[in-house]
């Protein structure tokens, strides 16, 4: 054999998943590899196609809430709001101000907790382990939060058309509270731990680099864009809810890279708490009045007061009715639901209670009735944890959407992912895959 | 200790007694598990795995991501027809014993996505151990349902191994395991 | 939002009559119908020129008109048999009606959904098409967010682009006969690439095939 053939040197193709332990979900990437250098790659999706949106067809529109859930599962109230919204846009109505706050307020927690997941698996992943377990359970911290306000920890369905399931449990500022304290904590102590880490800034810092043009050019969106330097947020530019009343920054970085993704998620989180204290400071109240001391009184016992005649001081007396009662959660659906008849159920005690409500239940939750939107389309953005989250639901006066597209943020992002990874050493894969923040859920639908 | 003599076949069966249950005792509390994560009920796992529901206290703790050194697969989340055939050949490829738990209703009976993308229950391809329902399941059922596999585990339970024919997957040339 | 209502539309349909179709602001949304054969001179023009500026192309993706109006689902309220209560009467039927403004025979409409980072502003494109002809020009080549769109609207509703470098399927596997989200797939055909067994067993197994184009 003569020199000029005694060594050849190939690529190697390298298969990355569908199943590896990056622990965020199922994506194949195929790798062409000289050495450790990725000189190309290709991206497979559609491990997790659900068909969503086939199967929101076949519904009425409040049964598409468990689906919407799970398209960003570790942000779900958010894709609840954004699909309430163009469907309310689409049958102009209008959502309360304190259900628009509520919505804001849970929004952001499921932001923060998105943020977290995001930060600490893409931590953990590089070895950072106490990172990923403080950030867990600042999350857990938030899920007790968003259990308290919808009963679920993970798939809430708490948004429905016109308004949301049911208004926030007494003393839930107090808990938000001090949960956000404890999840600044948690931040601070993270924050310590990686952003000035020499191992973690080597393997972050340049690495996966995403140009303005590439960027814009791909459609990315959400803290990927604003980690290259592009100010945009569908909160500030087109403000949905009440986020226009809100005072809040928009971190953007400047170099694209993962560093940059990092620090503008982290801070991100910050601002989220803001947003969140400053919506419970203003949220308007319901029809909420104290005794002369703040204190609430029983029922029984006030009624007891008013048989002996004294009835003065309980004019402007709070009242913790039974549940059993008739009327007592009644005064809070007004104040979370649009009075709009053709969408939203009546209460409960209504619909028990009298013919008229019976048959608005019934109008709207049997089959063949429901909430008809009239003929037509509509487009509503929201901003979600990985950009902008649109719904585009198209309606033919029918009682289940016609068709209901959602435009995933971190589609655009996996797309331009091979751009990311080609130049790279083979390592990179790891840090750059766990800074897009891939949703299965939300990719594949 | 007398001079050890002929043992009678009673005294034989107890000494496999107590080694079988010393033998589930060990396996069952020291499970490396295969986390095959696809979708949201991944994030409750990841709850479960974490230190406010901690599964490590079972001896669950490790996860191995490789199947060849694992010996309980968690199929957790959706399972699509597309991905079926990589999870049969993940379950085909790990090393007896091993045992299966379908984590979430869409592994258990495919949940409320009764369409042509879904596999309506992973036991309609690979044999299940335990099935933890619940969308997502919260961390007390996953230890729950640990809990049961453990006692199946200590009672030296096995998964069949006898597969039905229609469930082989095709074998094209080009694909070695 | 953004622009005054209608000032890209007006210019759209000053720069391209022969192209625009129709256009509507139904809930704000400003949409532009237009014809297939001008789909690129329209999309360069929108990406190039500075007063419209459209660098992001936000959405692309298609709607399936076979069915439309024609569900059980939608028939009218008032054929069911009982009416509906006085309070729940629908709305009067305002300013704001909207209309597909095509012909029945463009069963599809690829949809494009454009924003402007510069301008903040927002505009819908809507392309009809035919089953009989489902080819449409790739836009690829002006906004490279459209390669894995495009491969998704081929996945699921069969319409292949014209000049794209990749066009496979996205969401399925390769073997997937039929494409998913046309209104004539039923929802629970199942093409298992393996298990579980068909529900009939004496069912004659034949290959699934739906749709061809």
């Amino acid at each position: 054999m003569s020199a000029a053939t005694a060594t050849q040197s190939r690529h190697m193709f390298l298969n990355v998943g569908p199943q590896h332990p990056a622990m965020h979900g199922i994506v194949q990437l195929v790798l062409e590899l000289d050495g450790e250098r990725v000189l190309g790659c290709d991206v497979e999706i559609g491990y997790l196609h659900r068909a969503f949106e086939k199967q929101c067809e076949t519904g009425p529109y409040n049964n598409a809430m468990p689906y919407v859930d799970r398209l960003n599962y570790v942000s779900p109230m958010i894709n609840n709001f954004g699909y309430c919204l163009a469907v309310e846009r689409l049958l102009d109505i209008q959502a309360t101000e304190r259900c628009q706050y509520i919505r804001v307020i849970l929004s952001e927690i499921s932001r923060i907790s998105d943020h977290l997941t995001c930060v600490g698996a893409s931590a953990m992943e590089l070895g950072a382990f106490t990172v990923f377990l403080y950030m867990i359970k600042a999350r857990e911290l938030l899920w007790e939060l968003i259990e308290d306000a919808s009963g679920a920890r993970l798939t809430v369905s708490y948004g429905r058309v016109g308004g949301v399931k049911a208004d926030l449990p007494d003393g839930f500022a107090e808990k938000t509270a001090a949960a956000l304290e404890a999840v600044r904590r948690v931040l601070i102590e993270c924050d310590t731990l990686l952003t000035r880490n020499r191992i973690f800034v080597d393997r972050m810092q340049n690495i996966g680099v995403l140009s303005q043009e590439d960027a814009i050019s791909y459609g990315v969106t959400g803290p990927f864009l604003r980690a290259t330097g592009v100010n945009y947020d569908v909160r500030k530019a087109q403000p949905y809810f009440v986020y226009d009343r809100m005072q809040f920054d928009v971190p953007t970085g400047e170099h694209g890279d993962n560093y940059d993704r990092y620090l503008v998620r982290m801070e991100e989180m910050e601002q989220s708490m803001r947003i969140v204290e400053q919506a419970l400071a203003r949220i308007p109240d319901g029809p909420v009045m104290v005794d002369p001391e703040g204190r609430e009184i029983p029922a029984a016992m006030m009624v007891d007061e008013a048989k002996v005649g004294q009835t003065g001081c309980f004019k402007s007396a709070r009242v913790t009715p039974d549940p059993t009662l008739w009327g007592s959660t009644k005064p809070f659906h007004s104040g979370v639901n649009a009075a709009e008849k053709r969408a939203v159920l009546p209460p409960k005690e209504d619909t028990y209670g009298n013919i008229e409500g019976l048959m608005h239940h019934f109008k709207l939750v049997m089959m063949g009735h429901g909430i008809r939107p009239p003929k037509g389309e509509v487009y509503a953005a929201v901003e979600g944890a990985n950009g902008e989250l649109g719904f585009y639901v198209v309606s033919d006066g029918g009682d289940r959407p016609f068709r209901l597209r959602v435009r995933p943020p971190c589609f655009t992002i996996m797309a331009a992912l091979p751009g990311l990874l080609i130049g790279d050493m083979l390592a990179d894969i790891v840090p750059t895959f766990g800074s897009v923040n891939m949703i299965g859920g939300e990719l594949d639908r | 200790m007398s001079a050890p003599g002929p043992v009678d076949a009673q005294q034989l069966s107890w000494m496999t007694t107590r080694l079988d249950a010393a033998l589930g005792w060990a396996r069952k509390f020291s499970i490396f598990q295969y986390p095959f994560v696809t979708a949201c009920c991944g994030m409750e796992y990841m709850a479960t795995a974490c230190s406010h529901y901690d599964v490590d206290r079972f001896g669950a703790g490790f996860p191995r991501f490789s199947p060849r050194q694992a010996d309980v697969l968690f199929v957790v989340g959706t399972i699509s027809h597309k991905i079926a055939p990589v999870l049969k050949r993940i379950y085909d490829q790990m090393v007896e014993p091993k045992w299966v738990v379908a984590f979430g209703v869409c592994t258990c009976t495919g949940g409320f996505y009764d369409n042509y993308a879904t596999v309506m229950g992973i036991d309609t391809i690979i044999p299940v151990d335990c099935y933890i329902p619940g969308c997502p399941p919260r961390p007390e059922n996953v230890l729950d349902g640990l809990i049961k596999l453990q006692e199946k585990i200590q009672h030296g339970a096995r998964v069949t191994l006898a597969r039905p024919p229609e469930l082989t997957i095709p074998h094209r040339p080009e694909e070695h395991l | 939002m953004g622009a005054p209502a209608g000032s890209v539309v007006e210019l759209l349909t000053a720069r391209f009559p022969q192209w625009v179709i129709a256009s509507h602001a139904y809930r704000g949304d400003q949409t532009v119908i237009i014809r297939r054969e001008g789909l690129l001179d329209v999309c360069w023009f929108l990406r190039d020129d500075q007063a419209v500026a459209f660098n992001v192309l936000m959405d692309l993706s298609c709607v399936d008109y076979l069915t439309f109006g024609r569900q059980q689902a939608s028939a009218p309220m008032m054929r069911s048999p009982s009416p509906l209560p006085y309070f729940m009467k629908p709305k009067p039927a305002g300013a704001e009606a909207w209309q597909r403004h095509v012909d029945e025979e463009f069963r599809f409409e690829v949809v494009y959904h454009f924003y402007s980072t510069i301008k903040n502003h927002r505009l819908r494109i809507k392309v009809p098409v035919a089953v009989g002809d489902p080819v449409v020009e790739s836009v690829t080549r002006i906004w490279k967010a459209a390669d894995w769109f495009e491969r998704e609207v081929w996945d699921m509703f069969g319409i292949r682009f014209r000049g794209h470098p990749n066009l496979r399927r996205l969401l399925m596997y390769e073997e997937f006969q039929g494409h998913a989200l046309r209104k004539d797939y039923p929802i629970t055909k199942r093409q298992p690439l393996i298990g579980p067994v068909d529900q009939d067993p004496s069912a004659p197994k034949v290959p699934i095939i739906v749709g061809i184009d």
